[in-house]
Parts: C-alpha cells; sequence; structure tokens
C-alpha cells in the first residue's frame, strides 16, 4: 500500500481561495498559486482545490487557475466544483490537473463517471460525497437526497471511480475527529482508495483516520496555520503512522 | 539539438512534465512529428489515457516508428507511467493492446487491496519517495527497481522507464528528472 496521505483543501470562488486561510508570510493570502505553492514546499502529498461557486461563467476563470497552478506546482492536485460533462473534465485535465472530483453531477447522470474514467483512466476521477444521516446531501451539505451513502460509493466504484472523498457534513468543520464509522463502513464497501474529510482538529484525528482510510483531507487545521504542516506530519508520525518522508526544498 | 521533446498523443497531461523540465531550465515542445522525435536530444514519453488510444494515436502520427528508430539508434528516451508500459511488448489493458516492443516484458493488472494505486511510495532500492498513480504494472527482465514487489522502473539502453510520475514527486521527483537529464 501506498503510505497514506495528507491532503490540503482550498475552497476557491471566483478564481480566488476564499475562507479562513490566514497565512503569514505571503503577498497576497488568496492567490491560489502561491497558496499551492507554500503548501506544495510545507509537506502537503496532494491538494484539492474546490471551487464553491462554479458557476458556468467560471469556467475560463478555472482553467486559467488550473494552469497556473500546474505550472508552479509539482505535486498532484484535484479540481472539484462544476465538472458536469467529460467537456468540462478534458478542459481541467489538459490544464494541467491530476483528476477531477465529481459530486451532484455524478448523483444526477452516474454514467458520467464511466465516460471520464474511460477517457483519462479510474485514478482521475473522484466521487466526492456528502454523507450526513446516512444518506448523500447535495448543494454543499444542505439537501438531502434519499441515495443511501454506502451503496453509492461501491456504485460509483463499480462504475470506474479510482478514490472516493467521504466527507461527513455532521463532522464538518466542527474540529472533534472524523466520522470513523462512517470512513470504516465505506472503505470496507470497495476496493478503490478512500479519502476521509471533515471534522479534523488534531493531529491524533488525522492519524487515527489514516489508520483507516488511504488520505486525510485537511483545511481550517492547516489554514490556520499552514507553517505547521510540518509539524503535524511529526506530530502523526509520532503516533505511529508513517507518512511520506519530506525532502528539502528544491533550490 | 539540445530540444527536449515531449511525444503528444492526444490524451496527456503534458503541462506538468513542461513546466518540471522548465523549473530544471530545459526548454522542451510538445509534438508528435517523427522527425523532430528521432532528432532530439532527449525524449520523454508521459503518461496518462489509455493503452488502446495512445498506441492507436502514436501509430498514426508515425511516432511509434520514431520512437522505434530512436530505441535502434542508442538515443536517450524516459518514459513515464503509461509511457514505460507502452514500450513493452503487450498490455492487457483495453482487452489486450500491442506495445511499442522496445522491451522485453508485458504489462498486467494489478492486483492489491486497493486499485488504482495513488500516492507515494518509497522506491526500491533507491530509497527515496515518489507519486503513483496506477492500475496496470509491467513485468519484464530489464527490471531496476521495485515497490512492495511490483516492478516500477525498467532500464534497457538507453530506454528508462519509470511507473511514478517524477514531475508530480516533488524535489525528490525534480532531481530524478535532472540526473536523467544530466546522463545526456
Amino acid at each position: 500500500m501506498p503510505l497514506p496521505r495528507l491532503i490540503p483543501c482550498l475552497d476557491v470562488a471566483g478564481g480566488r481561495v476564499v475562507k479562513g486561510v490566514s497565512f503569514v508570510g505571503l503577498r497576497d493570502v488568496g492567490d491560489p498559486v502561491e497558496l499551492a505553492q507554500y503548501y506544495s514546499d510545507g509537506g502537503a502529498d496532494e491538494l484539492v482545490f474546490l471551487d464553491i461557486t462554479a458557476t458556468p461563467q467560471d469556467a475560463s476563470t478555472i482553467t486559467s487557475l488550473v494552469a497556473q497552478v500546474a505550472d508552479v506546482l509539482a505535486i498532484p492536485f484535484t479540481v472539484g466544483g462544476g465538472v458536469r460533462s467529460v467537456e468540462d473534465a478534458k478542459r481541467i485535465i489538459e490544464s494541467g490537473a491530476d483528476r477531477v472530483s465529481i459530486n451532484s453531477a455524478a448523483l444526477a447522470d452516474p454514467s458520467l463517471i464511466t465516460a471520464i474514467a474511460s477517457r483519462f483512466g479510474s485514478q482521475a476521477v473522484v466521487v466526492a460525497i456528502d454523507a450526513g444521516d446516512g444518506v448523500v446531501h447535495t448543494h454543499g451539505g444542505r439537501v438531502a437526497t434519499t441515495t443511501e451513502t454506502v451503496p453509492w460509493a461501491r456504485e460509483a466504484a463499480e462504475r470506474g471511480a479510482g478514490e472516493i472523498l467521504l466527507t461527513s457534513i455532521k463532522q464538518d468543520g466542527r474540529r472533534s475527529g472524523y466520522d470513523l464509522v462512517l470512513t470504516a463502513r465505506v472503505r470496507d464497501a470497495v476496493s478503490i482508495p478512500v479519502i476521509a474529510s471533515g471534522g479534523a482538529g488534531s493531529a491524533s484525528h488525522v492519524a487515527e483516520a489514516l489508520r483507516i482510510a488511504d488520505a486525510a483531507l485537511v483545511a481550517s487545521i492547516v489554514h490556520e496555520d499552514p507553517a505547521g504542516l510540518v509539524g503535524l506530519r511529526k506530530e502523526i508520525e509520532e503516533l505511529g503512522v508513517k507518512l511520506r518522508p519530506l525532502k528539502e526544498r528544491y533550490a | 539539438m539540445s530540444e527536449v521533446v515531449v511525444v503528444d498523443y492526444g490524451a496527456g497531461n503534458t503541462r506538468s512534465v513542461c513546466a518540471a523540465l522548465a523549473h530544471l531550465g530545459r526548454a522542451s515542445i510538445v509534438t508528435s512529428d517523427p522527425g523532430r522525435i528521432r532528432n532530439a536530444q532527449f525524449v520523454v514519453l508521459p503518461g496518462v489515457g489509455s493503452a488502446r488510444s495512445a498506441m492507436a494515436h502514436l501509430d498514426e502520427t508515425g511516432a511509434a516508428v520514431a520512437l522505434r528508430d530512436r530505441f535502434a539508434d542508442d538515443a536517450p528516451i524516459l518514459g513515464i507511467c503509461l509511457g514505460m508500459q507502452l514500450a513493452m511488448s503487450r498490455s492487457e489493458e483495453d482487452g489486450g493492446v500491442e506495445g511499442l516492443s522496445l522491451l522485453e516484458g508485458d504489462v498486467v493488472r494489478l492486483h492489491e487491496s486497493r486499485v488504482p494505486r495513488l500516492g507515494w511510495s518509497i522506491v526500491e532500492p533507491w530509497g527515496e519517495a515518489y507519486y503513483f498513480a496506477h492500475s496496470f504494472a509491467v513485468r519484464s527482465p530489464d527490471a531496476i527497481a521495485s515497490v512492495d514487489g511490483v516492478t516500477v522502473a525498467v532500464r534497457h539502453d538507453e530506454f528508462l522507464g519509470v511507473q511514478f510520475h517524477p514531475e508530480k514527486s516533488g524535489p525528490a521527483g525534480l532531481d530524478f528528472l535532472d540526473q536523467c537529464l544530466s546522463l545526456v
């Protein structure tokens, strides 16, 4: 098995990073390119950019953002939000993203998973699931559907998803730990990697999630102190979870 | 002559490879032109997409013949991920695809608890962690490195193939690319 991954998630609106990022020593805290580089140098194993507005008018904004990020970032990154067709995925991947994350569009039309996977490979398709009370939610977690979480994860994997990004709506932003029970249920139901998301408040939360899942998404815990990412990694390793050894910054 | 050619086969994410090369101070062009491929100082065969469509594209454009000529002339080629897999004689991807047959060996589906293999693994015997994203792997007598017993690098004459993505492997990956380029 590959080493477990620590993945900072950056929310983007109109080509800018938004929400609770308090960086020190950066000229512009909203610049996705600068932030991406900062996290990349600081020990992220991968990054996720989530376009939280994702209006059709944003299409060209996000494409140019992806291209700029790809030109400076030497670690993999996933782009989600507003991917509704193979064409959307193509535009983002050809601009330099490694993977696209699809959520409501996959629920509305599950064949989209297969269509993107057969064009770009399963490794390029992440299916994001916002889960609460056993069912999948849409609209940023506000609207409950009747689709059950675990069967949907299984269906997504069968249709060609390369990874499940599982967010617990209940835990998200609460910083009281990941939903380990839900994460374990989804992990046991599929044979593709699973990213745990929602609830990280400490190194021990991340470590316990990484014992179950293949990767952990982190947001507020690192955005409040981006320079602390290296320290967070060290704490996680001290708890017995081996991460990728970091190399000196490339000069 | 100092040109680095990144082979275009219509499906790949070539941008990241070019960005990594630029970071190392090397200009590159993305093309499937057989003449450019034959004459370049260094050629990168990158890797994203499916084996069948990649081979079809390489055959149509004449790039496949140019790559075979280059290999026969002992001119350096770096194959990355699918680019390494394409150099083998055969792949079981997409119901079976004939490869470039530069090297002996075939490509088989990974049998692990979770596929695709996504993430960083330490490559032995090199001791360095690189980033992987793959569902298939090579079996070849030219294997030179592995992860958990799976071949992740092959070398034969001037062809070097790696399963990981040096362009996505941070400083370790850039160092690796730099070493490859410094050999020519």
